[in-house]
């Protein structure tokens, strides 16, 4: 009864392991067979992985396996299957105009959210990731309801398209503020008392005094782009000047400084870069940013 | 003690019972072990017997060996047969009620409709994942309520402790599916071969084509039960009737045939071939159960204080003058085991308490003319306290106190305390089932921009709203804000012109999200960062909701 020289345990009549853990003994009972079946299948499970699946170590690099799979191929395949299904929503945006986009809603959507990961490619450097742009270097805002060159989305799409002020672009947008001061167009006085003008087109705080001396010079020399009333001109790029809204800054040394010697931002023409369907969907992004018009 | 030896049974026919006694009836230690009775006592039983014999009182012997004898240890160890054998009795049939109820539940339920309205699906208990919802009668319940769900799953383990506590493994021996299944299987075999002996003299035959015929017939129709199982599996899944006809026609998805596949070889080898293996070898609850239990739990026990010392010939063993007990060795109960086990050894992992023991003893006793109960329910304590007044006072002492054990024993604190938690938790589900609201509001205010200035100098803030119709039908909710001076909001696609309200209609069961631009004077708002309200009604209904949110402007100087 002592097969292996073990203490044979008195209940069971089953030999210990002689271990002994507390005073608790371990009973040498057998496997049960099926579990040992198991264990030999996973043996032989693991050799056939070993030889079918990169799993070897070498110095240098491992083996590739009989398969030849690679995480890398998996990868692979998968963007080329993701870009298969984009192209064809893409052939589609390509060959669509916007009412027609924006009938189909899931087209829409689409438009829209790869739009958002195009502008974070493009974009974002000078507009911002919230499309806020920058007041500092006078990057237009892009989800505000004031638009420079038209907020429709043919309008946006243009402008995506040719960029502004580029010399890359023939049809790019373009259009110029004489630098009044630098070229001496106005005297320092004049400037001044034009700046108070336009100050209270937009019924900020101004000198009185100045802003009437100012408007005769404001209606000779600004009005032609930017209305009589400073409404601006969208056909010429000219910002509004009568509303809350400012490129470059609302502070009379600010507009000063822009009559004096202006400052205008160049845009590239991001035709040159971006298939029509990803500018198309830049449009629809920036159009749904709550400004479009 | 027991130093039984058996013989190889697939070597040789004859099973060969050399049963060598040292000391049966030796002095017996309750102490040991979580139960006295675990020192096994065989008596001593020179000649072999080749078949069924029979006792001189008349009850027929079932010569068997139980599978927890010692053996000499191997490297591995094949299944060794069971062949329970038919038994009757008062829990055979509380097990037959069981199973025909808990299988009944299990095949019946997808079928069961309940209508819902034209919106919902009128199946009574449907777990709808592709529309993630669970549809249990007239409750619904989303993703975000799956904490009902989770408090059913903390119920069913603390109902397991509760049981486990007060009764023992009632949950292995009655309800689990292992057993349920184990036991439709054994009487499949019985209905095709016939009962024990027969199913023994079937395997021990050389092959034949009645034994191809048999053996056939027995594992298709474990086949086609095994089918069914993973079959109604699915049906929880999907509206029933649909289904089976898409799986009839091979139009099923492949999720199903997958599901039914996978049910199917794990009922047919778990329950057809496996068996006792599966509660000995991989189930954890065995391991875990001798937390929930203690001296006051109930376990079928043989009461060896009554019945050894054992005897096959008690009256030559009276006639010679010599003490013996109750038990007449005659093995039933080690024959009906459908786990194999010796009860007579003491508690044991494999037992499982289904007590077919006690009604195959039960119905021996009757038969000779003794008290029925030598293997009963019974608690630790009550064996202990009938083994010391044995021992002090005589076994008939013992016999006249033994008892079935009284409910106070049972229904002790622990008990209560899982009871009280186990319904606690079931009222406050009941009460947050009754209560929670089929409108939900959810705001989430842009982050980036926080604002962004208008040309008219006012500030426009924007919200990614859902609101939420937990109801199968259509709403029309009115969508408001309250508590922004000035402000006006518009949503694309649902209303152009700013408003301070506006009609949102949502579809029955769904989630509408869409955006909302706010926007205000900050000349109108005392701060830069003002605090205001969304709220929403059920037009027609008396369902509102609502959330506050803020609304951000440039900061002044």
């Amino acid at each position: 009864m002592k097969p292996n020289g073990n203490p044979v345990d008195e209940v069971t009549g089953t030999e210990t392991t002689g271990h002994s853990w507390d005073g608790i003994e371990e009973l040498n009972n057998p496997l049960p067979r099926w579990w040992l079946y198991l264990f030999y299948a996973t043996i032989v499970w693991a050799l056939v992985y070993w030889v079918l699946y990169p799993s070897w170590p070498l110095l240098t690099r491992g083996t590739a396996g009989l398969l030849g799979w690679s995480s890398r191929a998996d990868v692979e395949a998968e963007i080329t299957r993701v870009s298969a299904t984009r192209a064809e929503l893409d052939d589609r945006l390509a060959g669509l105009s916007f009412e027609e986009i924006n009938a189909d809603p899931a087209l829409a959507d689409y438009a829209q959210r790869s739009g958002a990961s195009a502008f974070k490619i493009a974009c974002v450097q000078c507009h911002g990731s919230d499309a806020q742009g920058s007041q500092k270097f006078g990057y237009a805002n892009l989800s505000d309801d004031d638009w420079l060159w038209g907020g429709t989305l043919d309008d946006i799409y243009f402008t995506i398209t040719h960029g502004i002020r580029n010399e890359q672009d023939p049809d790019a947008r373009f259009s110029e503020m004489p630098a009044y001061g630098a070229l001496e167009m106005l005297t320092r006085a004049e400037i001044r008392d034009v700046a108070n003008t336009v100050r209270s087109l937009s019924g900020l705080e101004h000198d009185e005094a100045a802003a009437e001396r100012g408007r005769e010079t404001f209606e000779i020399q600004c009005a032609a782009c930017h209305g009589m009333e400073g409404e601006g001109s969208q056909d010429l790029g000219a910002p509004a000047l009568d509303d809350a809204i400012w490129l470059y800054g609302s502070d009379l040394e600010q507009i000063i400084a822009q009559i004096s010697n202006p400052r205008m931002g160049v845009m590239p023409p991001w035709g040159q870069f971006f298939s029509e369907a990803d500018r198309k969907k830049l449009a629809i992004y920036v159009h749904n940013l709550g400004g479009g018009q | 003690m027991s130093v039984a030896l058996i013989g190889s049974r697939i070597a040789s026919n004859v099973r060969t019972q050399v049963a060598g006694a040292a000391g049966a009836a030796g002095p017996r230690s309750t102490e040991r072990g979580l139960c006295g009775a675990a020192s096994a006592v065989t008596a001593s039983v020179a000649d072999p017997v080749p078949g069924d014999a029979t006792h001189p009182s008349g009850v027929r012997q079932y010569p068997d060996q139980a599978v927890n004898k010692g053996k000499k240890p191997k490297l591995y160890k094949g299944r060794e047969p069971i062949y329970p054998r038919r038994v009757h009795g008062r829990f055979r049939t509380l097990k037959w009620v069981i199973m025909a109820l808990s299988l009944t539940i299990y095949y019946a339920t997808p079928w069961i409709r309940f209508d819902r309205g034209p919106y919902a699906p009128d199946q009574a208990v449907l777990v709808d994942l592709a529309n993630r919802r669970f549809y249990f009668l007239w409750i619904e319940i989303w993703p975000q309520e799956f904490f009902y769900v989770a408090g059913l799953l903390i119920m069913a383990g603390i109902g397991l402790f509760l049981v486990t506590s007060a009764v023992g493994r009632a949950w292995c021996g009655y309800a689990c599916p292992q057993t349920v299944w184990t036991d439709l299987f054994i009487w499949i075999e019985r209905l095709v071969i016939g009962d024990r002996n027969a199913r023994i003299k079937l395997d021990q035959s050389p092959f034949s084509a009645r034994k191809a015929r048999l053996k056939i017939t027995v594992h298709a129709i474990w086949l086609v039960i095994a089918v069914a199982t993973g079959g109604a599996w699915i049906f929880y899944f999907a509206d029933a009737p649909t289904l089976l006809g898409q799986f009839v026609r091979g139009q099923a998805p492949a999720t199903a045939y997958v599901t039914v596949a996978v049910l199917t070889f794990t009922t047919y080898t778990l329950g057809g071939l496996m068996r006792e293996q599966v509660c000995t070898y991989m189930c954890p609850w065995p391991r875990i159960q001798a937390a929930m239990m203690d001296e006051k739990s109930l376990t079928v026990t043989y009461n060896d204080w009554r019945g050894e010392p054992r005897s096959r010939h008690a009256k030559r063993m009276e006639r010679e003058g010599k003490a013996v007990g109750d038990c007449i060795d005659c093995n039933a109960c080690v024959a009906v085991c459908p786990t194999g086990i010796d009860i007579r050894d003491g508690q044991q992992l494999p037992c499982i308490t289904c007590a077919l023991c006690i009604d195959a003893c039960d119905d021996v006793m009757t038969k000779i003319g003794k008290p029925r109960g030598l293997i009963s329910y019974t608690t630790l304590q009550d064996f202990a306290a009938n083994t010391a007044r044995a021992a002090a006072e005589g076994m008939e002492a013992a016999k006249a106190s033994q008892v079935l054990p009284g409910w106070r024993e049972v229904m002790r604190p622990r008990v209560f305390v899982y009871f009280v938690l186990w319904s606690a938790i079931g009222i406050a589900m009941v009460i947050a089932v009754l209560a929670r609201d089929r409108l939900d509001l959810s705001v989430a205010h842009d982050r980036n921009p926080r604002f962004v200035q208008l040309s008219d100098g006012s500030v426009r803030n924007g919200y990614t709203v859902k609101i939420m119709n937990m109801e199968p039908e259509p709403r029309e909710f009115d969508f408001g804000l309250e508590g922004l001076p000035g402000g006006l909001m518009w949503s694309p696609n649902i209303v152009e012109e700013p408003a301070r309200r506006f009609a949102v209609p949502v579809g029955p069961d769904q989630v509408r999200e869409f955006r909302v631009f706010v926007k205000a004077d900050p000349m109108d708002l005392a701060g830069d960062t003002v605090p205001f309200t969304f709220r929403t009604f059920d037009i027609g209904g008396r369902e509102k909701t609502a959330t506050e949110t803020v609304f951000d402007t440039p900061e002044r100087d």
